[in-house]
């Protein structure tokens, strides 16, 4: 299975007559966006954009999900399948990415479980998105949706957006195609035969009720584990329907740019074999715990894999799923790595974690997600924050009567990312 | 030109010049100036801090009177109005590390001035003071004391003049047991798949987060006499009067709430609702009952199985709450309980 990925290095978003790309510039049909994102559902109210550029005296609150703008253009299927495109299998043939730019819903779907993006001073360095040139769309639903289909309009209208401005890129020619060749465990060639066979264990929140994953359009919640190609991703086969603390939630982008895939296609045939990705879920009872963790090491042995990378999503309840599936796969003699963040509490000095096992001997830390961090005002808001006090890991008082905020780093969008997409981590001082 | 940083040196009867083991018994005293080890202190510093003076405890008289003698000496150390506190090297010497680490910890404490002192790793001062004093890692003899006294040195004017420290390893202090974020060489992502490999290779490592030991509670036998007990009710669910009086918080809980419920049987869902931020609020808000089932204790009460309900219940929100903060919650709790008389809780979690 091969995909190339043509990159289209995006320099500066404008509203414009159409919506084109002309020289590294997208230009924006602000109305058509809006109404594209819209998609005739009459449950939203009102839509509006704004464009956030990095280095800007702006902060973007509540942010619900950041999605990059991607268009298939050959191969099977298309983008984001199952919401967007079909359910056919994606991750082959060809797709234009619009690098440098992305979509990011903004509206108060729970009150405390969105998040924060700085696109300058202190609370920039946190996140990825702020090195973006952001499409932020506000939006407003009925007052008679419930919070459920509050989250899923919300999800289908970024979704719409991402995919209507994927295909200004349609026909231009990318800067950069990187091409991802996925080969199948049995024909590795004689060259890299000696080096370890690696497998990625992709745990997805899948709590239910506004906590859930999505993969072809299907919650993960119902789903046993499975085997997904790394292209597949590439092309939004996962999708974020999550409603959790900010700093660690996976975005739908980060789901496109999983940099556990990215680096482990870049290093196989060099230090490594990479023989496939487990897709888990993250399910709240023991029994659901249970049946999937055993379920996915029977993949992980199926795949003949010496190591394991793990990542997860969430904190507290899903530390008892990591920890489960990290025991389980070293009891079966196949080394695991596994990436989390830390709930050490804002001084440092308590557990990180609710669960633990002995077998956990290499652990990625991308960082204590209580930690205090102080943000000056920002010259614009775009969305209302005064909602920071209500996020989680915001208090009373968060917010300053010039506009500043002091909140636990929780509130930043992606900082303690726990597929690694940031350098943070902590350690023992 | 900076001003120089004025800095206090403690010692016990032995390095103090006072005398050996039979001296030991002796009270806080205070010198003027260096003494001792204070002058290798003084060469280190340059002209950059002076030691003004040198206040000297005996080891036993400090292990037999320890807050007469951290009283006493914080006087003397008060007294010279220092930027900075040393104290040792204690190296292996038990008696003279408690010392050290109590009083480091004591002076920062009530002074907020910098303080920094040094042992050996198996000092029984360690385990003690680690988190609440600067510790450098010594040599277990005086061996190493010019090797500590650079450390001691460098490490107190890296804090009084508030430079951000590298870490434990290269300033060469003993972790404090604090988490601290810094940001790596690398994404998370690459030094999964490194470590991974290592430890494939059988090659050294070091994890990031060392796997935590838990508490664990023994559970109690079964109560026999439920009829004549007083049961009260507990949650991490978060459900608080509506408008969430206390603040507490959705997510790290730094509160907990304490909530008459005299006279009340149900919990209106225009009354109550839920703080928690962690858990879709949709149900809890629907019927508080959900997360705090007070309408079915209740009715347990009405119909004799328990004797009464405690008339308040006490809530929080457990999500991504440190364990220290839970900790001192429960114990400002059950100080409630135990006076009243409670014999059982039901802490329902969500």
């Amino acid at each position: 299975m091969t995909l190339e990925l043509g990159r289209i290095l995006i320099e500066e978003v404008k509203w414009g007559r159409k919506t084109l790309i002309k020289k590294r510039s997208l230009y924006i049909d602000r109305d058509e966006l809006i109404k594209k994102a819209q998609g005739g559902d009459t449950r939203i109210t009102s839509i509006t954009a704004e464009i956030a550029r990095p280095g800007e005296s702006t902060r973007i609150i509540p942010v619900k999900d950041v999605i990059e703008p991607r268009v298939k253009v050959e191969g099977r299927g298309g983008i984001f399948p199952g919401f967007i495109s079909g359910v056919e299998t994606v991750g082959s043939g060809r797709t234009h990415v619009l690098q440098g730019c992305s979509v990011v819903t903004v509206g108060q779907v729970v009150g405390f479980q969105e998040g924060m993006i700085d696109m300058n001073g202190p609370g920039a360095e946190y996140t990825s998105f702020s090195k973006l040139l952001n499409i932020a769309l506000i939006i407003d639903v009925a007052n008679n949706v419930s919070k459920h289909e509050h989250e899923e309009l919300l999800r289908l209208a970024g979704l719409r957006a991402a995919a209507y401005l994927g295909e200004a890129g349609r026909d231009v020619k990318p800067g950069r195609v990187d091409r991802f060749e996925f080969k199948r465990p049995s024909s590795i060639n004689e060259g890299s035969k000696d080096l370890p066979r690696i497998a990625y264990l992709y745990m997805l929140l899948s709590q239910g009720l506004l906590h859930d994953s999505y993969l072809y359009g299907q919650n993960v919640k119902n789903v046993l584990p499975t085997l997904l190609l790394p292209t597949e991703v590439m092309d939004g086969a996962v999708v974020s329907g999550n409603c959790v603390s900010a700093c660690d939630k996976n975005t739908t982008y980060h789901h496109q740019n999983n940099p556990i895939i990215e680096e482990l296609l870049m290093r196989d045939g060099v230090d490594l074999n990479f023989v496939g990705i487990i897709v888990s879920n993250t399910n709240i009872t023991l029994r659901d715990k249970q049946r999937s963790s055993d379920y996915a090491v029977k993949l992980v042995e199926l795949l003949g894999a010496d190591g394991v990378v793990i990542s997860k999503e969430g904190f507290g309840n899903p530390d008892a799923d990591v920890m489960m599936n990290c025991a389980k796969i070293e009891e079966k003699g196949i080394a695991t790595v596994m990436v989390t963040d830390e709930f050490a509490g804002i001084d440092g000095g308590s557990q990180s974690l609710a669960d633990s096992t002995p077998h956990a001997n290499a652990v990625i830390s991308v960082g204590n997600a209580n930690e205090l961090i102080s943000l000056p005002p920002m010259d614009k808001v775009i969305g209302d924050e005064r909602i920071i006090e209500k996020l989680a890991g915001g208090m009373s008082g968060s917010l300053s009567v010039e506009g500043g905020i002091t909140a636990e780093l929780q509130v930043i969008m992606g900082a303690t990312n726990e597929l690694g997409f940031e350098t943070l981590s902590s350690r023992e001082v | 030109m900076e001003r120089k940083y004025r800095v206090v040196h403690y010692l016990n009867q032995f390095f103090g010049r006072i005398g050996g083991e039979d001296k030991a018994g002796t009270g806080p005293l205070g010198r003027e100036g260096a003494v001792g080890p204070g002058l290798l202190f003084q060469e280190f510093f340059g002209h950059d801090a002076e030691v003004v003076g040198t206040v000297i405890c005996g080891d036993n008289y400090f292990n037999e009177h320890p807050q007469e003698a951290k009283d006493k000496l914080l006087e003397f150390i008060k007294g010279y109005g220092p930027d900075i506190l040393l104290a040792g090297p204690a190296f292996n010497a038990g008696r003279y590390g408690i010392a050290c680490g109590a009083i480091c910890s004591h002076v920062s404490d009530q002074l907020g001035i910098t303080s920094v002192t040094g042992m050996f790793s198996e000092n029984a001062g360690v385990e003690l003071y680690r988190k609440s004093a600067y510790i450098i890692e010594t040599k277990a003899s005086l061996t190493g004391m010019k090797d500590a006294s650079g450390k001691m040195v460098t490490l107190a004017m890296k804090l009084a003049r508030g430079e951000r420290l590298i870490s434990p390893e290269e300033e060469g202090y003993i972790p404090k047991g604090v988490r601290m974020n810094y940001s790596a060489d690398k994404k998370g992502a690459a030094r999964a798949v490194d470590m991974l490999l290592k430890k494939l290779k059988g090659e050294p490592f070091t994890t990031e987060y060392c796997m935590p030991v838990f508490d664990r509670v023994e559970v109690l036998p079964p109560i026999d006499n439920l009829s004549e007990i007083t049961l009260a009710l507990i949650t991490s669910g978060g459900i608080v009067p509506r408008g969430n009086p206390d603040h507490i918080e959705a997510s790290s809980a730094k509160r907990y709430g304490k909530y008459d419920i005299q006279g009340v049987d149900q919990l209106r869902p225009d009354e109550y609702e839920t703080a928690h931020g962690g858990y879709d609020p949709t149900y809890a808000n629907e019927d508080p009952h959900r997360v705090l089932p007070l309408d079915v204790i209740r009715e347990m009460e009405q119909e004799g199985v328990i004797d009464r309900l405690y008339p308040y219940y006490y809530a929080t929100v457990g999500n991504g709450t440190s364990v220290a903060n839970a900790k001192e919650f429960a114990q400002k709790i059950v100080k409630d309980l135990i006076r009243d008389g409670v014999q059982a809780v039901i802490i329902s979690s969500t």
